[in-house]
Order: structure tokens, then sequence, then C-alpha cells
């Protein structure tokens, strides 16, 4: 018997009995849809996560107060002449930028609004460190720092809060935990991803911070040093030379460090590790789904070869080897499930495409990403299921006794 | 001599039901000339069904031998006695056993599919509908014939491989006697014109009477064995 023989024989029967192929394609469709949707959807988590981390900016190294397991007992605070050693061209060739940073929350009023944001006290450098600028005035230079200045830069959420717009701004006076600052720059708006709403936070001269709005036990601390090193192959080498100079600094040179070095390769590596176990956690789920289908397409094939022994042992007078008959039903079941398979992804694409429409509306810059890997790997399976699925009632038909099965009733 | 079509020597059939062995076939012999049109009749629970269905090559016997147009087909395993059904064997059956979703031609074809007949396979189908008298009626499903008509399609379905003998189970046992009486004239038409070879199963005698031979099965053995006189003059009209 050729080949289209039997693929004719599967497509009668699958349309002779619309409803229940359809039913039994369901459970395949809603199997590979839901691999399809999961795995492009974790994917899509990754991508933004990833997005949002190197979003930060590029070569960065965060120093940080303390050990990461906070076994060092009273870790001393990172400083100011911390941040400037970490300056010196000859002991760290491999940095360019050292911006230390102080970081807190504080409410700021105008006009009668008022909104409590992120305060960030920094310096000159971070306008390059973290690619920050301005879409309107100035940023802060050293002579504000110096001058411990009452400047202030204004996020657009914050000058949207207090003023209801984020042009025209700059010169208005602003009122930080009660003391009056004057608005220099609007910082420009940044994209929404990740974690934080970055536009939700004004920015005022580290020294400012310190002497007035973040007081901490230790004068001239800070929390968090960025660096940036010449270039990404440079950071092992900054991130080592950052070590070595603290370690003189802090004597600690035989002890624990007491303090950590983060980089965006960390950051990059966890993020990925929790995602990737995500997503293999959801397409687990899914393909147990799938399995699921897989069964129930072996349950409508075993009641379909019982319906049909009588033309099984018809088509066995007439001459059909069991190869033929096995092959008949193997093409039924396989059809049925490669159909599934189409419309699955069909049907996976719409949910990553929902998935993203609700993501975008709630500002979680998630984009599904269906690979085609995931729709070869979705049709490949699903063709096997029903292979494997069907070789059961293929072969119960197939070695079905043509007298038997003439006289089934 | 006649050239001898079927060749069966001594054949037995042994059922087991539980704890009882039953023979439905105990060592019966019987040869069948090319070109006969003989039927076998027996009571229910003669061997009869046994004795067609291993004639037919649907099952083995358990014992003796059978030649079935000149080869050896008691041993042959599942797959060569497909081949053996599917190229030596026309069945007719009481109850068609049409495919209820295919077209009467597609039913006509389903055997020349599973010889692998590709080419000129449509032109034979539709020859052999020809044959039957449906060569109008072509497309036509199962459903939206009559029963006179779906055992023509089954005819046809049986001739179309063009094998060696037609084995013809109860073939007006669930039509009407008009149309059943055509069937057998339609049957007899192809053994006395084509030479086909015809068996016919049965129970009813008027059927019987038409053939040439009788052959009566009781208790899993050849009872009688009465040519009737007509065979002869056909015979001899054929030579």
């Amino acid at each position: 018997m050729d080949f289209i023989a039997s693929l004719q024989a599967a497509i009668e029967s699958i349309t002779a009995n619309k409803l229940r192929s359809a039913l039994t394609v369901l459970g395949i469709v809603i199997g590979v849809g839901a691999v399809i949707a999961m795995l492009a959807i974790g994917r899509g988590a990754q991508d933004s996560i990833a997005g949002s981390i190197e979003g930060i900016g590029t070569n960065l190294l965060f120093v940080m107060r303390g050990d990461s397991q906070n076994q060092v007992r009273n870790p001393q605070p990172l400083t100011m002449d911390d941040a400037a050693a970490l300056s010196d061209v000859f002991q760290a060739p491999s940095v360019i930028n050292v911006a230390p940073l102080l970081q807190g929350s504080a409410t700021v009023s105008a006009r009668g609004e008022s909104t409590t944001t992120t305060l960030n006290g920094i310096t000159s450098e971070h306008e390059a460190v973290r690619g920050w600028s301005v879409s309107e005035g100035e940023f802060i230079n050293s002579s504000h720092l110096l001058g411990r200045s009452a400047v202030v830069l204004l996020g657009t959420a914050v000058a949207d809060d207090l003023f209801g717009r984020h042009d025209g701004l700059v010169g208005e006076t602003v009122r930080i935990n009660g003391q009056p600052f004057r608005v220099i720059g609007i910082l420009a708006e940044r994209g929404t991803g990740g974690f934080s709403n970055e536009n939700d936070t004004v920015m005022v001269p580290l020294t400012t911070a310190q002497a007035r709005l973040l007081q901490r036990s230790t004068p001239r601390s800070v929390d968090v040093i960025l660096v940036q090193a010449v270039d990404a192959d440079a950071v092992p080498q900054a991130s080592e030379q950052v070590a070595n100079i603290l370690r003189t600094r802090h004597r600690t040179a035989l002890g624990a460090d007491d303090f950590t070095i983060i980089n965006q390769q960390d950051f990059l590596d966890t993020a990925a590790s929790i995602t990737g176990v995500l997503t293999i956690f959801l397409g687990g789920i899914a393909a147990i789904s799938l399995l699921v289908g897989g069964i129930g397409i072996m349950n409508i094939m075993l009641v379909s070869v019982i319906e049909r022994t009588r033309e099984i042992g018809l088509r066995k007078a007439l001459g059909a080897r069991k190869r033929d008959i096995l092959f008949q039903f193997l093409a039924e079941s396989s059809l049925l499930s490669l159909i599934g398979g189409i419309l699955g992804i069909t049907l996976g694409w719409l949910i990553s495409v929902g998935v993203g429409a609700i993501a975008a509306a709630a500002n979680a810059d998630i984009v599904p990403k269906i690979g085609i890997d995931s729709v070869l790997l979705a049709t490949l399976f699903s063709m096997a299921v029903g292979l494997f699925f069907g070789l059961y009632p293929a072969n119960q038909a197939a070695n079905l006794q043509p007298v038997e099965a003439l006289r089934y009733e | 001599m006649a050239e001898r079509v079927v060749e069966a020597r001594h054949l037995s059939k042994v059922y087991q039901m539980g704890d009882v062995e039953v023979h439905a076939l105990r060592g019966l012999s019987l040869d069948i000339n090319r070109g006969e049109a003989m039927a076998i009749m027996g009571p229910s629970g003669s061997g009869k069904s046994t004795l067609m269905n291993i004639l037919g090559c649907l099952d083995r016997p358990s014992a003796g031998s059978y030649h079935l147009d000149g080869e050896s087909v008691a041993n042959l395993d599942d797959d060569q006695l497909a081949d053996i059904r599917n190229r030596k064997v026309g069945f007719v059956f009481q109850t068609f056993n049409l495919l209820r979703r295919t077209s009467a031609l597609e039913n006509v074809e389903l055997p020349l599919r599973y010889a692998g007949v590709g080419a000129g396979r449509r032109q034979r189908a539709i020859a052999a509908l020809e044959a039957v008298g449906l060569g109008e009626r072509l497309d036509h499903r199962p459903n939206e014939l009559s029963g006179g008509q779906q055992q023509r399609v089954a005819i046809a379905r049986a001739l179309v491989n063009e094998p060696a003998i037609i084995m013809a189970d109860e073939p007006t046992g669930n039509l009407d006697s008009k149309a059943g009486a055509d069937i057998m004239k339609l049957l007899l038409k192809l053994n006395r014109q084509d030479g086909k070879t015809l068996i016919i199963v049965t129970h009813d005698s008027d059927v019987a009477e038409q053939t040439d031979r009788i052959v009566l099965i009781r208790d899993g053995q050849v009872e009688a064995d009465r040519k009737l006189g007509r065979s002869k003059k056909i015979a001899s009209k054929g030579k």
C-alpha cells in the first residue's frame, strides 16, 4: 500500500469524526502551546533582566562595605578618600573612572506638592560611569561639589509629580527634607525596565548630601563606590587593583576583606541562573501537559481500533499486510499530533503576544521571544508523542486476526 | 481432466475453547476444478465457516495440506497469507463490507492498492465496476447505493485483482429476493461467461441448486458431494 493511500485513509478517519478529532487534538494544542509560550516568556524575562543589568553601564564594578557573608566584624566604611585612592593611575591603571555614591530616600516638595523619592549623592563622574545625562540644564560639576551647593537634578518622574511637566524647570526651587535646592537640570528619561524606576530619583552633589541630607556616623563616608574599568576585558584586573588598594588602606591584608567587589557579570550570571531554572520549571510543567495530550491520543486511537475492527478485518481479507495496517494507524496518530503541534505553536505565539502586551501595559518591559529551536522542538516532540502513543494501538490493529476481526460486531 | 484450482487434503482444525478441544474440521478433503461453480452447504456448527476461512486463506488448518492455484498455502505466515488472499481470492460477504466513507471506485481500488498496483489502477477498477453494471455509479458512496448495488460493488472488488477463486459467503443473505436473484445471476454469469471459479457458502438451497455442484458438510467432514447435471452440459459446450 502506498504512502499516500495510508495518509488518505488517516485523513478520512480524522475528518469522519471531527468533534472527536478536535477534542483529541486539543490536548496536544494546549501542551505544545504551553511549552512554546513558557519558553518564550522565560527567554523574554531573561533578556529583559540581562538588558536592565547591562543598562546600568558597561565595565562596572560595585565596591561595597562589608563582606558578602557578613562575617567580618566592624567593617570600615568606604570613604571619599578610598574613592580618591582608587583613581590613582599608578596603583590602578585599569580603572578609568571612580564614582562614589551616597544613597537614601528623601521627601521632595514644591508648590505644595510633595513626593518621596530616591536621593543620590553623586559626583560629576557619574555622568560618564552611569551614562546619565540631562535633557536640559547642566550636570553636577566639581564646583558644585567643592561648594557643597544646594543644587539638584530632577528625574522626570519626580518633575512630573511636583510640577506636572519635566521641561522648563531650570531655576525653580524645590525643598528636600525642608531645605531649599535650586534645580539645575532635568535628567534625561530612561527606560523603565528592571527592578526600579530610574526616573523616580533626585541627585545632589555628594558633598552636599554628606553634609546636609544623608548624615552617616563617619563623615566623608560613602555607600558604594562605582568603578569603571577601561574596557570589558580589563574588569578582572581592575577588580584586583581595587582590592589591593583597599586592603592596604583598610589594613586587612592578612585577614578577610571588609569590602565586597561585585561586577556586572556576577549579576548577569545570577540572574541567568534564576531565570534558567524558572524556564526549565515552567517548560517542564508544560511538557507534562503535552504528555497528557499524548495519552489522550492513545486513548482515542485505542477506541478507534476497536470501532474499526471489522474494517481492519476487511482490509486484511483484501490483502493488507501487518505493516499496511500499522502504517495507517500510525499515520493517523502522528497526523493528529502534528495538527495539534501546528495549532499549538499558533496558540503559544498568541499567548506570548498577549503576555507581551500585558507586560507592556504594566510597564514591565518583557518581550517574549519564540525561538526557531523551541518551535522545532515542539513540532518534533509532538510528532514523537503521536508516534509513541500511536504505536501500541496501531500494533493492536495490525495483529488482529482477520477471521475474528471480520466476525466482530 | 480439468485443472484443479483447490486441492485440500485431510484438513483438520482444532479450536481450544477453555479446557475443551473443538474439532471444527476432521480430515476433510476437497478438490475444486477451475471454472466450477459450487456451493458449500451445511447446518451451523458443521465446520462450513471454518472450511470457508481456510479455503479463503483467512485461517490456517491445524493439519493437512492445501494447494490453492498450485501454491501450497497451509503453512504460510500472516503476511504471506495476506499476499495470497490479495492475488488469488476475491471475497463477497453477506454484509457487503464496503468502506462507508469512500466511493464505489475507491472501494474497488483497495485490493489493487494493497497489491501495489500504481499505473492503470483506476482503469481496472472502472472496468470491474462496468462489468457488474455499475459504470454509472463510480463516485457514489455505499450509503447512496441500494443493497443489491452495494453487493455489486463488492463483487467488482472481488473481481478486480483477477483472483483464482471467488468466495461468496451468503451473498444473497442480506438482500430481498429480487436483488438476491440479480446477484446470483451476476455471479453465475461471471462463472459461465468469464470462467471464474465460484465458491458459494450458503444455507439457501435455491441458491445452491443454481450451481454445478453442492458439497454438504456435517461434523467437519464432507457428507455428500453432488454434481448437478448442468455442469456437464456447460463443460461440453465450452469444448
